[in-house]
This record gives structure tokens, C-alpha cells and sequence, in this order.
């Protein structure tokens, strides 16, 4: 079954998913932080007629209080205090070393911590014995030594072990759980083949289906989606999430932000062994958090097909370019953008990202453009405009304003197929108060164009390239080749010379992108 | 459920295996019987207990006497079997065949365990020094009997072999866990320190020399029914536990922190499965001596045949590793009357150690070149 194949029942946007038995499955409700993304993630899913819970689960509360805990002298967790509402789907987040293996293996209760407690439904999983924690948490661990011919069937059934007592056979319950839990994973046709046969995917599903045998209120993951290939990833966090909507409380270590932001209700960002941030992936996944806990410059964007956020890291080196001072004044460079769409985006992020502290600004520029989301993701200066409207004179003179303040003027290559009269007005006033001004064009692009670029001021450049263009822009100062007006016209003999305003074109674009995800 | 069928018909097809093993075995020998009167033979001998006798009556089964009831047995069959053969068989045959089965038995079922909770192929009942502390108790009570004050060989090398597996456990626990990798290098560090505890015992044992070295290959002449009913309980009452943790130990393979995850105690667990299998192997091994390869070949054997699965290969090892030193012993029964290549005649036995080495070896290659091996 192709876990991709749309399923009209799935897609009803009801935030609350009925158990089989018609019950309520309670805390799942108040775990939604926000229906519209409730209803995109749903949007998206699996089929939802899937094999009925042989037991109705009731989800835990997990609760961790002031958790310490040190390998030797090496401490890894300090004071940790976290709680996971029931039916919550909790992704820990956080570089490598942050402590999110032995957060999990705290809380499952493989790990003795120094000080403080894990509670599980009010029990202390540390407390009790390992046959009675492991009948409120199952755990999908990083690696399994399953390199032995056990049948798949067998490894589920180990699943059921904290139900049985020694000298019990099976009973209708445990082969009820293993059936179910086959089914759910869609490993029944795989049941009698040997473990060590199977694709790491398989594998992984068997590992899952030995934990939903289990039958617990809690589960844990690790790294569910280490080892997948992108289409295996989904397919299993599409299961766990079905599994948290029937009534389960889930925390897992997950490794892929932009994965962990699309699936989990809330992500807790671990960092040098502590709770650095929590709550809804938006206010955890942001360029600040990102820089601080993974030092690393990213810009954080809404993808606009699952609606989820997206995080886009940046390699050092970017940051590390050279930009001068304005000599004149003590104030810093300026520099504002001129266009939409992808290439406008990583202009900003290349310029934004300077350690030199260029302020940048952006206009104008549809919301829900790509451009006007990364600009609002680095906290740059952005003129926005709604969507389908022309651009208005109180507009046009705050544009004005910007392009004088600032030192130099970077113009993305695609604004100049656009031969509207609003992209007109914009590239003749850009013309008249620019001191210097930077075309940013892809490679790719650079060809269609290469017959007009001699004709006119302005120094071409790439993304990669744009630094060093500004920065020698501004030292240069103001030019005086033809226009950049001209360009436009020039330009719009490939166009589309369907009239159309700067900003119709990029809403329409915007619109594209929204029907590619249907 | 589909394992339980299994298991029961695999068993009952090794059942059937053992018993021909053993009729073939006692119908061998310098008087050649036929198999027939030998089966008649052995059932004559098989006696139900039809009443007890209350009295302070002892069986001096490991030298120190211990008070017992009395059992009035009846024999069940009487068939007419001449007295010689009769004789021949229950006296002198079945005991040797008893106890090949006992300690084929129990070193191929403590192989099994250590195999498992190793998640080593190299793993063999041995692997904690078992064997070793044995060796050093039997040369010591062979070379220095005025040491060993009371009991006896068998005695000395059970004591030796427990006390062995005691301190490697004792060495390898830090803080209530045992890493299973500690344990195996400092069950290596014992069995090198007790290795030359024997060479200097062996440089020191003069006449008793010879006696210490075929001790120490394996061998099983000389036996008698005490040397049974010392070996068979304890690997019976053994095995019959283990036989109800055979699901902990397939958890156990997942790796000890899965297991745990499952509900198993591990560090409990791990303690009773290494203590019930050195109990069975010291068993086994006091009283025929270090007889290598039954262990560590017959449940590789099972395991390519039944699959990985404890609940099945643990009582089919068992009772293959049991018809496997049947057979061997039988050839080296067979092989110390025919004396090959005109050896001296004052060589008393061909111990069977060397038997299972030689034949258990070369089968085990011919193995490995024709099928994997299933990793453990």
C-alpha cells in the first residue's frame, strides 16, 4: 500500500481523530496547537481506515523533574525538567551531543539518573521493575542487533514478553496485538520471513510494530528516520503520527528539523545537556535559536506545500564576508533588494548573513512570497504589499526613501522580465536615487540576457558572487551607464507582455506553488 | 504456537535418534550382542519404584553419604536375556552410555546458553573458565591427595569449577552491572592463570601424571551408575530451569538494553542463566573431564538445523549434544580395543576428548564451507 495514496476520508481537517471504539480519545484534543496546521498535516495523510486497537489506550503523561545525569565525571543532562501532555507527539531537537539519546534513555528507564525523577502516569519508571516499566513505555531504539534469522513474526511477538508470565503460552490477546501490529506496519505479508532478510525500512517497521505490540501508553523513538531514504522517512512518521491520533503519548529524537517541525505537536530544543527552548516547532525553530543552539546560520521559511516550517542552513563561510564602512559617516552600509521570488530570498540571506553588519532592507514584496518570508525570518526591513494589489503611491514613496538611504541597490535578475508599468516606475526611480547598483541573476539566467547587459550601469553578480559586487559597488560609487530601465524593455521581448503588474506576477507564482501541492 | 509444534516433533525425532544411539552403542563392544537382546536387556532393567523402606540407608555417590529413603524398585519387563549379556549391558555398557548422555547432554546445552548470552559463535560452556577451575581441582586432588582431605576427584573438580565461574562474575561486576565483554576477557585472564596453576601441579605430580593428563583430554572409562546419579540430577534439575527462560534468552539477543525495554531484568537474568550453565557444565565436566568442542559445535549444528530461536534449540542441542558423545565414546570404546598401529598394549583408554576434537572439527569445517553459519 502506497502510503502517498490520497485518502478522501483523511483530509476532513477534524482536529480530533476518533479512536475505533467511537471513544474520545482524550488529550488529543488539546494537543492541536493551531488548526490550520492540523488540517494541512491531515491534508497529507495516510489513509485513516487502518486496523482497528484491539485495546482502547488510554495516552500517558510523561514527566521529567530536575533530571541529572553524568557518564563519569562527564555530565550530560543537567537538570532537566520537562512534561509531556497525553496524546502529545514531543520532538527533542538539538545538535549532536545535546543529550537527546540520553534523555530518551532516561526517561525509558535504561539509564539510572543521578538526581531527579521520570514519571509515567504517576509512576516512577526508575522505581518499579523493568517488567512493569515496560508495560507503560515502548521503545524504538537507533540500532537493534537483529542481525539473526528470527522470523518477523517472532521479533513482534518479543514485543508482547511484559504481558506474559512464564509458563503462560500466547493467549488470544498477544496474537491479537502481533496480528494488529503487523497489519499497522504493513509487514503481515513479510510475517514468516527471516529478520535478517528484509530492507532497513522493513526492518524498521518491525521494529515499530514490536513497540505497538507492546501495547503501551507512552513510546519513545530514537532516530526513528536515521537510516531511511526520504520516501521510508515519511512512511514512518506518518505511522507515528497515526499512532499519537489513536491515543498515544510519543516523544522521539529526531534529527530532521524541517521533519520534526512537520510532525510534532510541540519540539523541545536540547542544548549542552538543558532545555533550551519548547514549544510549537514556529517558536522553537527560529534563525535566532538555530544560531545560538547549532551555531549555524539558517533562515527559517514556511514550506509552501506542507504549510510546516523549513529550516535552510548556511555554511560559515558566508558569514564571513568583507564588507567596507561607508567612509563618509560612521553609520553602517545599507543595501536594498529589488525583487521577489528565489533569487531575492538569497540575495537577503547572503547579506544578511555578513558579520560585517550590513543593514538590508527589501521592497517591495508579496507576503507569502518566498522573499518576504526569509525577510521576515532574518528580521530584515521589508515593504509588503497583499497580495493581487498594485503597488500604491504611499508605496512607491516609501521605496523611494529606501533606495536613497541606502548605499547601494541590488536588483534580482527575474525583476526585469517583467515589463508592467509598476516594475517600470520602480527600476526609473531605482535609476534616479541609487548610488550604485548590483544585478543578481542565476547563472542560468545570465545567458538569456547576456545581448542587453552590456548596454547598462549596474555590475552583475551571483548569489555567491554578490558580496564581493557590493562591496566594490560601494567603494566605486555612483556610475553613469544607460539606465537599467532599459533593460526591462528590453527583456520583455521573451517576456510574457501580458501588461501584468510586478506584483500580479509574483502572487500568481505564489498561487502555482499552492496548486503543485494538491 | 507454530514454535511448540516444532519443538515437540523436533525433539521426539532426536528422542527416537538417542535411543538407537544407545542400543547401537551398548550392542557394541568386544562381545558384539544383538540388538535385540540388548533392547530387551535395557528394558529388564528399568525398574518403577513400588514402595519406600524407611531406614537410614546411604548412597555413597560423592563419597560424603547422604541419608536417603530407601526405594524398593520392581522390574517391569522379564524377558529372557542370557546372564552374561544381561550383565554385560546393564553393568558395564549402560553406565558409560548413561553418562556420555548425561554430560553430552548438559555441555551441549550449556554451550547453547553461553552462545546466546555471548552473542559470540565462539562461546562455549567453558568460556568463563569452568573447565579450568575443574582441571586445577582434579590435578590437585590426583597430584596432592593428601590435600585434598575428604571427597574425592569428582568433588574437587566440581568445587574448583563453580568456585572459578564465582570469581570471574565476582571480577567482571561493577555496581551491580556485569558487562558481558568484562566477563569474557577476565574469564580468559583466569583460565591463563589457572592454566599455569595446572603446568606447575603437572610438573609436580610424578607418577600420577598420566592419570592427570587423560583426566584433563575427557574420557569416560571407569564409569560406573554413582558417577550417574552424581551428574544426572543436577544437569536434569539445570537444563529443566533453563528450559523456562529460553524466551529471556531470545530477548536477551536483541542486546541487554532492548531486553530491558521488553520487561526482562537483565542483570538478573544474566546472573541465573551464567550460574545455571556453569552449575550444569561443572556437573558434567567433574566427572569426565574437559571434553572440548561438544559444546561449542553441536549447537551450531542445531542452530543451522532448527533455526535461532532458544525455545527450540535449547532442548534439541541438548539432546543431540547427548547422541553426538554417545557416539563419539563408542568410537573410542571401539578404538581402545582394535589399539591402531600396534601401540603399546598398557594404553588403557582412548579418551574421548580427543574423539570429539577429531571428528567434531573437520565436520565443523565441512559446515562453514557449505552453509553460513548462522551468526548468533
Amino acid at each position: 500500500m502506497n502510503p502517498f495514496s490520497s485518502s478522501s476520508s483523511a483530509s476532513s481537517g477534524n482536529s480530533n481523530d476518533d479512536t475505533e471504539g467511537g471513544e474520545d480519545a482524550g488529550g488529543v484534543d488539546g494537543s492541536g496547537d493551531g488548526s490550520t496546521r492540523d488540517a494541512d498535516r491531515r491534508a497529507i495523510q495516510t489513509g485513516s481506515e487502518h486496523a482497528s486497537e484491539p485495546e482502547t489506550l488510554e495516552p500517558a503523561t510523561i514527566s521529567v523533574e530536575n533530571l541529572s545525569l553524568s557518564f563519569g565525571d562527564l555530565s550530560v543532562l543537567e537538570n532537566v525538567s520537562l512534561t509531556v501532555d497525553p496524546g502529545e507527539f514531543v520532538g527533542f531537537v538539538g545538535p549532536n551531543g545535546a543529550g537527546k539519546t540520553t534523555l530518551l534513555r532516561a526517561i525509558s528507564g535504561a539509564l539510572e539518573p543521578d538526581s531527579g525523577t521520570v514519571t509515567i502516569d504517576d509512576t516512577d519508571v526508575h522505581d518499579v521493575s523493568s517488567k512493569a516499566s515496560s508495560r507503560l513505555v515502548s521503545v524504538v531504539p537507533q540500532d537493534t542487533a537483529l542481525s539473526f534469522s528470527f522470523p518477523i513474526r517472532d521479533v513482534v511477538e518479543m514485543g508482547r514478553h511484559p504481558h506474559r508470565s512464564r509458563f503462560s503460552s500466547p493467549t488470544r490477546e498477544d496474537s491479537q496485538a502481533v496480528e494488529h501490529a503487523l497489519e499497522r506496519t504493513r509487514t503481515a505479508d513479510l510475517a514468516d520471513r527471516p529478520i535478517d532478510e528484509v530492507s532497513g525500512g522493513q526492518r524498521q517497521r518491525v521494529v515499530l510494530a514490536r513497540a505497538i505490540a507492546q501495547g503501551t501508553p507512552a513510546m519513545l523513538l530514537d532516530e526513528p528516520t536515521g537510516s531511511l531514504d526520504i520516501n521510508h522517512q515519511l512512511e514512518t512518521l506518518e505511522l507515528v503520527r497515526e499512532l499519537v491520533d489513536d491515543g498515544r503519548t510519543v516523544c522521539a529524537a529526531i534529527h530532521d528539523l524541517d521533519l520534526a517541525a512537520r510532525y510534532c505537536d510541540r519540539l523541545v530544543m536540547l542544548a549542552d545537556g538543558g532545555v533550551y527552548r519548547s514549544g510549537p516547532p514556529a517558536e522553537v525553530l527560529t534563525g535566532e535559536a538555530l544560531a545560538d543552539v547549532f551555531d549555524a546560520s539558517a533562515t527559517v521559511t514556511e514550506n509552501p506545500i506542507t504549510g510546516t516550517e523549513t529550516v535552510t542552513a548556511l555554511p560559515d563561510r558566508i558569514r564571513s564576508g568583507q564588507i567596507p564602512r561607508d567612509d563618509d559617516s560612521d553609520t553602517q552600509v545599507r543595501v536594498h533588494v529589488l525583487g521577489t521570488g528565489s533569487i531575492a530570498a538569497r540575495a537577503l540571506t547572503r547579506l544578511d548573513a555578513t558579520g560585517a553588519g550590513l543593514e538590508v532592507s527589501v521592497g517591495p514584496v508579496t507576503s507569502g512570497d518566498v522573499a518576504a518570508q526569509t525577510a521576515r525570518s532574518l528580521a530584515v526591513d521589508r515593504l509588503e504589499i497583499p497580495p493581487f494589489e498594485s503597488l500604491s503611491p504611499a508605496d512607491l514613496v516609501t521605496f523611494e526613501n529606501r533606495v536613497e538611504e541606502a548605499d547601494a541597490v541590488v536588483i534580482a535578475e527575474s525583476v526585469f522580465e517583467s515589463s508592467g508599468p509598476g516594475t517600470r516606475q520602480l527600476l526609473e526611480s531605482a535609476d534616479a536615487t541609487a548610488d550604485s547598483i548590483v544585478i543578481v541573476a542565476d547563472d542560468s539566467s545570465r545567458a538569456d540576457t547576456a545581448g542587453s547587459r552590456d548596454r547598462t550601469r549596474g555590475t552583475e553578480a551571483t548569489p555567491e558572487t554578490l558580496l564581493e559586487a557590493v562591496s566594490n559597488a560601494v567603494e566605486n560609487g555612483p556610475d553613469s551607464s544607460a539606465p537599467v530601465s532599459d533593460r526591462a524593455s528590453s527583456g520583455a521581448g521573451s517576456g510574457s507582455g501580458s501588461g501584468s503588474t510586478s506584483s500580479d506576477r509574483d502572487s500568481s507564482s505564489g498561487l502555482s506553488a499552492e496548486s503543485s501541492g494538491d | 504456537m507454530e514454535h511448540a509444534v516444532r519443538t515437540v516433533s523436533w525433539s521426539a525425532g532426536l528422542v527416537v535418534v538417542l535411543v538407537a544411539v544407545v542400543v547401537a552403542s551398548a550392542a557394541l563392544g568386544a562381545v558384539r550382542i544383538d540388538p535385540l537382546i540388548v533392547g530387551m536387556a535395557i528394558l529388564n532393567s528399568v525398574a518403577v519404584p513400588s514402595g519406600f523402606t524407611l531406614g537410614s540407608s546411604t548412597i555413597p555417590a560423592i563419597g560424603v553419604g547422604i541419608p536417603f529413603p530407601s526405594v524398593e524398585y520392581t522390574s517391569v519387563f522379564s524377558f529372557d536375556v542370557p546372564d552374561s549379556h544381561q550383565t554385560i549391558v546393564t553393568d558395564i555398557r549402560l553406565p558409560r552410555i548413561a553418562l556420555a548422555a548425561t554430560v553430552g547432554f548438559s555441555l551441549a546445552a550449556a554451550g547453547t546458553v553461553m552462545q546466546g548470552f555471548f552473542r559470540n559463535p565462539l562461546a562455549d560452556p567453558s568460556i568463563i573458565g569452568v573447565s579450568s577451575g575443574a582441571a586445577a581441582g582434579a590435578v590437585a586432588a590426583i597430584a596432592f591427595p593428601a590435600l585434598i582431605p575428604f571427597g574425592g576427584l569428582h568433588l574437587a573438580a566440581f568445587v574448583g569449577a563453580l568456585g572459578t565461574a564465582f570469581l570471574v562474575y565476582a571480577i567482571a561486576t561493577e555496581g551491580g552491572r556485569t558487562p558481558v565483554a568484562t566477563l569474557l576477557l577476565a574469564g580468559v585472564a583466569i583460565q591463563a592463570f589457572l592454566g599455569a596453576l595446572i603446568s606447575y601441579m603437572l610438573v609436580y605430580s610424578g607418577d600420577d601424571l598420566r592419570q592427570a593428563v587423560i583426566w584433563m583430554m575427557g574420557h569416560l572409562s571407569n564409569s560406573n551408575w554413582n558417577d550417574v546419579a552424581f551428574a544426572l540430577p543436577v544437569t536434569v534439575v539445570g537444563v529443566a530451569i533453563l528450559l523456562t527462560y529460553t524466551r529471556e534468552m531470545n530477548v536477551l539477543l536483541l542486546g541487554e538494553e532492548d531486553a530491558h525495554h521488553l520487561g526482562v531484568n537483565v542483570e538478573r537474568t544474566k546472573l541465573l542463566l551464567l550460574a545455571l550453565a556453569s552449575i550444569v557444565t561443572a556437573a558434567g565436566v567433574a566427572v569426565a573431564g574437559v571434553i572440548g568442542f561438544v559444546g561449542l559445535v553441536v549447537p551450531h549444528i542445531m542452530r543451522l538445523l532448527v533455526g535461532p530461536d532458544h525455545r527450540i534449540l535449547l532442548p534439541t542441542s541438548a539432546l543431540a549434544g547427548a547422541s553426538f558423545l554417545i557416539a563419539t565414546d563408542t568410537i573410542a570404546r571401539l578404538g581402545t580395543l582394535s589399539l591402531p598401529f600396534g601401540v603399546a598394549v598398557d594404553t588403557p583408554v582412548v579418551p574421548v576428548g580427543i574423539i570429539t576434537a577429531a571428528l567434531g572439527a573437520p565436520f565443523f569445517l565441512f559446515l562453514l564451507t557449505r552453509r553460513e553459519v548462522h551468526s548468533v
